[in-house]
């Protein structure tokens, strides 16, 4: 079973959710797909180990077989290629790897070179967390294929919870993509609320199951609640405004280790999430 | 020979617009004898990559000079492997750009003076 938390708001709670939850339920997978900032590790302080590399595949060019006709540098939609008097000229980080430029040469000038974009490392922690994260390197722009890789990695038995980035781009749909449910975190105030509605828009598409956790509750005003009785979308949490909860986040302490009541209201939250997913067919 | 700058709209009483890569519209002009045309930036709505498609514009109008404001680090590389001469200005209409060609009054820009975007 694969639940991912995601928001479309940044720092509304995401990590705080992933790690507090996954700290409550005994033997999961934490899968921290935020890969240009993955931080569910300063929670956890995991030493983690290098899995493998992020590979991309990369355009490499014969200058003896190249012609100049330029075919690969018009094909290219990511505009990776130009083409100069001197030949072409190859912007390596523009690449998506499609290998269209490959198939449209010519010349067969052009082969298939890898380029390291990132790397997959996990850590087991608190005897019952295995903690995988992706990590885009740092000038690199192309977030997906690690999370596409990095969930591809983890096995598909128990139970997986996906720390998604924030935001509604290509890096957030990567990391929802065949999840079954999904979690959505917002706090109450009208950022909260319009990035919350872009969310659900996502979501809805995509046609995941998903509910909502209010996060900060008691601060701004009430119409994140207003808005999801009206669009009948289930609550399944509201995380208290409480000093306690900033104390021990600033600290880098999940919560729920020193606050234990809220494990149960986790794992009843996680029972509620259970019950919300539809039973696939065939199964 | 043929220069460009890069324009807000096209007409000669245009603001040069700031940007390269992102620019509304080039107007190519040859200074001496004053003939120009104003050609649509194919790259302005590119989601990623927009420098290089504007420099390879550049490359296939064959233009020997750029005038504009900022140019990211793709565009400039493509631009001065070429030789493509950049020469900066700041505000003004695109006619006065081409004045300010003549009397050889811009500086060149040395390198890229803007942070660019990588890909998306």
């Amino acid at each position: 079973m694969k639940i991912a938390i995601a928001s479309g708001k940044g720092g509304t709670g995401k990590t705080t959710v992933a790690v507090n939850l996954a700290l409550s339920l005994g033997e999961v997978q934490l899968v921290d797909c935020d890969v240009e900032e993955p931080n569910c590790n300063l929670f956890l302080r995991s030493d983690l180990e290098k899995y493998q590399d992020v590979v991309l595949p990369v355009p490499r060019i014969d200058g003896n077989k190249c012609t100049h006709c330029g075919k690969c540098a018009q094909f290219c939609q990511y505009n990776a290629i130009a083409l100069l008097s001197s030949g072409p000229m190859l912007f390596p980080q523009l690449c998506h790897g499609c290998g269209g430029c490959i198939l449209v040469c010519p010349e067969s000038a052009i082969s298939e070179d890898g380029r390291i974009t990132g790397v997959i490392e996990r850590g087991r922690v608190y005897d019952t967390i295995n903690l995988w994260q992706g990590k885009l390197f740092i000038g690199e722009a192309m977030a997906s294929p690690v999370i596409r890789q990095l969930k591809s990695s983890i096995g598909e038995e128990g139970i997986k919870i996906i720390d998604s980035p924030p935001g509604t781009a290509c890096p957030v749909i990567a990391s929802l993509k065949d999840v079954d449910y999904c979690v959505l975190i917002t706090e109450p105030t009208p950022f909260g609320l319009n990035d919350l509605v872009l969310a659900v828009e996502v979501v809805r598409q995509m046609g995941i199951p998903f509910g909502v956790i209010i996060n900060r509750h008691g601060m701004g005003d009430d119409r994140v609640d207003v808005y999801c009785k009206a669009e009948n979308i289930p609550v399944l949490m509201r995380i208290p405004d409480e000093r306690q909860i900033a104390v021990l986040y600033s600290e880098g302490i999940p919560f729920v280790t020193q606050m234990t009541e809220w494990k149960e209201r986790f794992r009843k939250m996680f029972g509620d999430i259970v019950s919300q997913i539809p039973v696939k067919e065939g199964n | 020979m043929k220069i460009c700058i890069t324009s807000v709209s096209d007409s000669l009483e245009a603001a040069v617009d700031p940007h390269f890569g992102r620019c509304r519209k080039f107007m190519i002009v040859d200074p001496d004898s004053m003939e120009f045309e104003f050609l649509e930036n194919k790259s302005l709505s590119a989601s990623g990559g927009a420098g290089v498609q504007a420099a390879q514009q550049m490359i296939d109008k064959g233009v020997a000079a750029l005038i504009t404001g900022s140019v990211g680090p793709n565009a400039f590389s493509i631009l001065s492997a070429e030789g493509i001469e950049v020469l900066s200005i700041r505000g003004g209409s695109v006619a006065d750009a081409v004045s300010a060609y003549r009397e050889g009054s811009l500086e060149k820009i040395e390198a890229p003076n803007s942070p660019g975007k990588r890909g998306a």
